[in-house]
Formats: structure tokens, sequence, C-alpha cells
């Protein structure tokens, strides 16, 4: 998300928000949800409440987490892999660069009763930043649960999903949704259908400290519209948080190359196999470098990049993506520049006259950057819904200056 | 016989979490539901020996409310991952296109 496009919405939600007196709440702040997310988010609202002359009071919540910290709960016990489990030590929490943990609502809804008009989370599961206004009015969990996992998408719980977001109402007996747009719809199959998205389970929904059960769900169409849920059931489990920690591996560098000579196309697999033991021999022996020290991956786009596909299988044309992966930039780079001679010429036999293939740029090696990698799929027990976050309060705008 | 792509309205694959996939098969109606929830070609074993993962992990929902079978299962390579060639899972049903449904 760009820094400009994030601060024309969100003047919207501050201009709507000032004027209606409601709080706003905006959850995993920078996608991930780390402190550098929430600080970019804060920064771009003390912005606009220069520009637009508001003022409010932000309460920002962290949720990334030191890995020192977590040792006494690896220690304890309080940490629980999930599946497919990967094993964890005190070394891998280390090799994170970040870890944050995904919050529930209460620390959003604390930092509501604290004062704060405008909250600004670390990670924060998706339904969390919409259950914490019902929740902390006392309405019940099912329901409140169940209505902020609907909305979590905005318009894809509707019948013309791009057509803008939905309102949902929610009160003791259930809740109510219904399109922001009056041309679009919500039907009992978009709302019922929506808890299947992006979601491995679709009957029951596993939140810090609750598990959302919708198995026995009612949806009633209201009119043409809107629709009414109730019988959504919640049950309170051990409050653990989730974490995410990624971490860096190495760097990579792309070579994409075009083949659409038929006579290569005809043996391709023949001709990939040969250009691939080729460059390893030289990446050894040329240029010194162990095996374990790199990588390489040839990906056809056009053939089997995705799927494979039956042996005999001329395609009309490939798109050969070269993937070098090495420990730095420099080196993974090298090696790139290495292949790119015999990716603009390898031939299908060696008595072949040279061939020449498509390069679509100059020069050829394109720098991906640092590679990271998922290291957790983790939960970890803790005493409070708080205990691995950090709220902050400051006021922005005009009383910030004068007050 | 038919093929699963024709007999399904629609079919959709997303991560869920970077470490699962989950799988969507929309019918138009009870009968092709009927139809693919009975067929031995979609069962976990079947599931799990398309995608090369194992079936203890392959979880099932059949939703007759909705017409729908939902299926998720580990992704062979994690989100990301070097040899991971699509991130979001967006086109990991594709295979399930060709299966024969009786």
């Amino acid at each position: 998300m760009t820094r400009a496009a994030t601060k024309h919405d969100l003047r919207q939600l501050m201009l709507a928000r000032d004027k209606l007196g409601v709080p706003l709440l905006v959850g995993s702040c920078g996608t991930s949800g780390t402190d550098a997310g929430v600080d970019w988010m804060a920064d771009i609202a003390r912005e606009i409440a220069r520009e637009e002359g508001l003022s409010a009071r932000l309460g920002l919540v962290y949720s990334e987490i030191e890995p020192a910290t977590l040792l006494p709960y690896l220690e304890a016990g309080k940490i629980a892999p999930l599946d497919p489990a990967l094993p964890l030590t005190a070394g891998r929490i280390f090799e994170c660069d970040h870890i944050v943990g995904l919050l529930g609502y209460e620390p959003l809804a604390d930092a509501i009763k604290s004062g704060a008009d405008i909250v600004f989370s670390g990670r924060t599961t998706d339904t969390a930043v919409l259950s914490a206004v019902p929740l902390m009015q006392g309405l019940p969990a099912g329901a409140s649960w169940h209505a902020a996992k609907t909305a979590e998408c905005g318009g894809l719980c509707t019948v013309e999903t791009r057509r803008g977001g939905v309102i949902v109402t929610v009160d003791p007996q259930g809740f109510e949704i219904e399109p922001l747009d009056a041309d679009n719809r919500c039907t009992p199959y978009t709302v019922s259908a929506h808890l299947l998205y992006e979601n491995s389970d679709p009957f029951r929904l596993k939140e810090p400290g609750v598990v959302l059960d919708a198995s026995d769900a009612h949806y009633e169409a209201l009119d043409s519209r809107r629709v009414r849920v109730t019988n959504s059931r919640a049950e309170a489990v051990p409050y653990t948080i989730k974490l995410e920690g990624a971490g860096g591996t190495g760097y990579r560098t792309m070579v994409f190359s075009a083949i659409a000579d038929p006579k290569i196309l005809a043996r391709f697999d023949k001709w990939r196999a040969n250009l691939e033991a080729h460059l390893r021999y030289g990446i050894a022996n040329v240029l010194r470098v162990a095996d374990g020290d790199y990588g390489i991956e040839f990906r056809a786009y056009g053939k089997d990049a995705l799927n494979p596909v039956p042996a005999d299988h001329v395609p009309h044309e490939v798109g050969l993506m070269t993937i070098v992966w090495a420990r730095t930039q420099e080196r993974a780079t090298e090696i790139a520049k290495y292949c790119n001679p015999v990716l603009l010429h390898f031939p299908l036999n060696p008595d072949d006259p040279l061939p020449s293939f498509a390069f679509p740029f100059s020069p050829a090696e394109i720098e991906l950057g640092r590679h990271y990698e998922f290291k957790l799929n983790h939960v970890v027990r803790v005493d409070r819904p708080d205990a691995l976050a950090r709220t902050h309060f400051e006021t922005i705008g005009e009383e910030a200056l004068h007050g | 016989m038919a093929k699963l792509g024709d007999v399904a309205k629609y079919i959709r694959s997303k991560s869920a979490g970077p470490f699962w996939v989950t799988i969507d098969i929309f019918c138009d109606d009870a009968a092709s539901f009927d139809r693919i929830v009975r067929s031995p070609a979609l069962a976990p074993r079947a599931i799990a020996s398309l995608f090369g993962v194992s079936e203890n992990m392959v979880r099932q929902f059949p939703l007759p409310g909705i017409n729908v079978l939902k299926m998720s299962f580990p992704r062979l390579a994690v989100q990301g991952a070097p040899h991971d060639a699509d991130s979001h899972a967006g086109q990991y049903f594709v295979p399930l296109l060709s299966v024969d449904i009786e």
C-alpha cells in the first residue's frame, strides 16, 4: 500500500470520524503490523490533522514482540505449534527479523475506554478490529464475532463485490448486514458463503480466547438487500495469541528470457536439463561456489511453472524465469551474470548452430533483494489479553499545538 | 463422466494463512453438489494424491445449504518459500478442473 493511497483513504475516515464523533479503529497497520507500520500510520494521521485542522486523541497499540520476550513462554511450555507443526527452538525465534502477535479485541477496546478517538494497532486479527465496538458494549460474543467475520473484507459478502463496503448492526439476538451502496445487495447466500473465504474451516473460527461456531447460524433475507443472522455461538477457550515471524534467508536475482523456437520447444525438457547441468558445472568449477551456498531454479512459464503437463506437450512459447539465490546480493547477481550468455545461446545439441533467445531487458539481471521465510506457526498462551501489547496515547492536531 | 470444471459453477483457491490452502467448489444446484460430494475422485485420498499431500491432512467440509464443497490442506511450499510459484495460492485449483466426475 502506498503512502499516498493510505493518506487518501485515512483522510476521508478521519474527517467522517470527526463529524460523527465515533471511534475509528485501524488494525494491522502497514499490513504486517510491525511497530514501524503503526508509527507510519500515526505519522500520516498527524499530517492530515495539521492539514485539516482536526484534533484527536490517538491510541497506538503495538504488538511487535522482541525474541527475548518469548523465551520465558518457551521455557514454561506456553508456546504450542499449529498444524503443520514446525519445530520451535530459541534459535529459531532469534532467526526472525520481526515477530508480531495477533491481538484480540481487548487492547483496542481498552484504548477506546481510555479516551482514544483513533486507534492504530499493530498486527490484529481482521475480525477483532470490527468486533471491538460491539463487544465493549456488552453485546453477545457469537453475534459480534460472526458479524465481524462477515464484514472483514467489506463488499466480498455482497452480490457485486467491488461496489463498496457494508454496515453491520449487532443487537442482543443477532446482527443485520447491508451494503453501503443502495444498488448493491446482500443475500443469505452471499453472507453465509463469506465464511468460506481465506478460512480453512467454514464453521469454526478461532480467535484469541474464543471460537466462533457458525454451524447452526440462521440466515434470513429481510428484504432484497439486507440479511439478518441469528443463532451464532461462541465458546470461550484459553487465551492464546498467534505468532507471526519471518526472517531473511539470503538474496535473489532473476533473469527472464523467452523461447519461441519450435525445435527447442519440441524437446524443452531435455534442453532445460542440459542447461541446468551445464550451468551447475560452471558455477562449481568456474565461479567456485559450493552447492550449499547457492540455489538456482528454472521456471518455465507457458509450460509447467504452475502445474505439470503431459510428456508430449509442446508449448507455443516459454518464458523462462531463472531464479538464483545466494547469501549476498552480490553473489546472487554474479551467478546470474554468469548464466546470462548461456541463457541467451544454449543449443539443444552440442553440434547445433548457435541459437539466440529473446531477452526482454538489458541488463538482464534483476535484483529481487532479500528473501524471507515464515519461521513461526505457533500460538502463545497468555494470562491477560494485553500481555504482549504496548499502548501509547498522544493528542494530535490543534489541541496538541495549543494544549 | 464429465470434468469437474464443467459440473461445478465456479472453483477458487486461496491461502488460509501462509501454511494452508483452501479450495471452494461452488455448484449451481443440489444435484451437482450431491454428484461431486459422492465422487471418489474428490475423496480425501484422491485429493492427497492429486496435490501430493498426506491424506490425513486433507480436511473436507460439504456445505449443502449453499451447495459448496470446501477442502483445505497444507501447502507443499510455504507461502514465499524459495520454490513457491503461487504466493496467494490463487491457481492451486486448476488441476481439479480436469478431474473426472461420474
